[in-house]
């Protein structure tokens, strides 16, 4: 992980090793949704080397943690949600056997 | 919330302004207008959240997600974390043990793709991936056999193994799951098939002895795994063996007098490194499509655009009469193949000389039949993916769902450790 300087923390490229797409694209999508984000954006420097470089223009503060930290609670809600949908389906299945047995 | 955040921001401006004593400050009538509507104007909305599907090329496909995109306008983007929860929703519609398709309103591409991806290469199974022959005298050369044993789905939880590399060098029950297969045609008798059932589950390890420089005179001789006899292994494998999940999968045909040995590990691995540990057949979501009639579509057009869709997206309704008017009744199963929206070429070049012949001196106005692609609108709701996960049978397809959301945390949380 390499930041830009360690003075001004409102912009910087972090380098993540061993990421690609699945991660990079989600934590950018989040980053976009906060208000305090100027810009950001992933590159990937070469397809066969395993590298992401996310870059984040902020309002002057750091916000890639948040943007994790978003990015988690957004996919407990979405287990969450889905075991309930599937729990849901599940007995409603079974109730519609039960009627006609 | 948002609309007070703006107008708080731009009332903060105009003190501003008051107290540096700029010149021209906002008129009054602005400053007394009610707060700034926080919705976008429709045609703006439209593109936001719909893809429109031309007849050429689909337009506006990009999912609009800075949250100052619409500053100029004063409406704020951004989506936060609790809007997420409240409108986020899932609807299962079908779910086999094989299969799952199910709805998920209110979630953005890239993380659905991000599911997508780890559902195809992430989630890690078991599958053979040593293969030890003892004999070989079939048909089937023997990197081509031991090519078709590991793309064997193995009814077996990964999560009661770990990865072979934690253990160093050691195979033991933790990490490997060893099978053998002995077939051996007799001569006299017919060819024989070996199919995916004669792979029979060794509990107790390996039983090929590995070759030691100098035989011991020990109890046990060396294998190629070090199993220890251990009971809670035997105990949580007594219900459910491993075992290959389709016990129908031919892997080879012996002729008389033909014989294969041999011993097979399987060890857990995920997709990435090789296709045989995808735990899926396959992943795909699409975006719900939605068909809009412009205009009213009636009579003998109607009757035409419910017969040229392949998809059986129209119906025809009566509305009275005698007249019959075409209605959308199952947009979900538009696969847009356009064919709705297409003209066919042949056909109006052939009109167009029929009236041109016609007319001649007569001048009459033409009047041009309306296109099928002004009365028909092809779009697609870009928050709204019918997901399909087809499992290759060793875990269910809702358990891995759930493994690959837990996959996405694990890896936020790696590089939230990372940054602290």
């Amino acid at each position: 992980m390499e930041h830009g300087s360690y003075t001004d923390l409102s912009k910087s490229t972090f380098s993540l090793m061993d990421e690609d797409h699945t991660f990079a694209n989600s934590v950018r999508f989040t980053l976009n949704q906060d208000p305090r984000v100027t810009f950001c954006g992933y590159s990937i420097p070469h397809p066969s080397e395993n590298r992401v470089n996310v870059r984040v223009q902020t309002t002057a503060c750091e916000v890639l943690k948040d943007g994790c930290q978003d990015l988690m609670l957004m996919c407990q809600h979405v287990r969450s949600t889905f075991e309930k949908a599937v729990n849901d389906f599940k007995t409603s299945k079974t109730g519609d056997h039960m009627d006609i047995v | 919330m948002s609309e007070s955040d703006d107008s708080m921001s731009e009332i903060d401006a105009q003190e501003q302004n008051h107290s540096n004593g700029v010149g021209g400050g906002i008129p009054d009538y602005i400053m007394n207008l009610d707060n700034i509507p926080a919705k976008l104007p429709t045609h703006l909305e439209l593109h936001k959240t719909r893809v429109i599907c031309n007849i050429d090329a689909p337009q506006h496909t990009d999912p609009i997600n800075y949250s100052g995109a619409y500053a100029a306008l004063g409406v704020d983007n951004s989506v936060r974390l609790d809007n997420f929860c409240q409108n986020f929703k899932v609807e299962v519609k079908r779910f086999t043990d094989e299969d799952i398709e199910f709805d998920m309103i209110g979630i953005d591409p890239a993380i659905a793709n991000a599911f997508r991806r780890i559902l195809i290469a992430e989630v890690p199974t078991m599958a053979i991936e040593r293969v030890y022959i003892a004999n070989n005298t079939s048909l089937i050369q023997d990197e081509v056999l031991a090519h078709r044993l590991g793309l064997i789905p193995i009814n077996a939880d990964p999560k009661l193994f770990e990865y072979p590399d934690n253990a160093g060098g050691e195979n033991n029950e933790k990490n490997t799951i060893v099978f053998k297969l002995h077939v051996h045609c007799v001569k006299g008798q017919p060819r024989i098939t070996v199919k995916s059932d004669a792979l029979k589950w060794l509990p107790n390890g390996s039983e090929l002895i590995a070759d030691d420089t100098k035989p011991n005179a020990e109890s046990k001789p060396k294998t190629f795994t070090s199993f220890r006899d251990n009971h809670d292994s035997k105990k949580k494998f007594a219900k459910n063996p491993p075992a290959p999940k389709n016990l129908d999968i031919i892997l080879a045909k012996l002729g008389p007098g033909q014989e294969i040995e041999l011993e097979a590990h399987a060890v857990k691995g995920i997709g990435k490194t090789h296709a045989k540990w995808s735990p899926v057949a396959t992943a795909w979501y699409r975006m719900l499509p939605e068909v809009v009639l412009m205009e009213d579509v009636v009579d003998e057009m109607a009757e035409e655009l419910v017969s040229k869709c392949p998809a059986k997206v129209f119906d025809i309704e009566d509305i009275g009469e005698g007249r019959r008017r075409a209605r959308v009744v199952n947009a979900r199963a538009c696969t847009l193949c356009r064919e709705c929206i297409r003209e066919k070429e042949s056909e109006d070049g052939a009109d167009k000389k029929e009236k041109e012949s016609e007319d001649g001196a007569d001048k009459a106005i033409v009047i041009k039949k309306k296109e099928w692609e002004d009365l028909i609108s092809l779009r697609r709701v870009k928050d709204h993916f019918i997901f399909t996960i087809e499992s290759t049978g060793a875990i269910s397809p809702d358990v891995l769902f759930t493994e690959a959301v837990k996959i996405l945390e694990d890896k936020c949380e790696r590089v939230i450790t990372e940054l602290s």
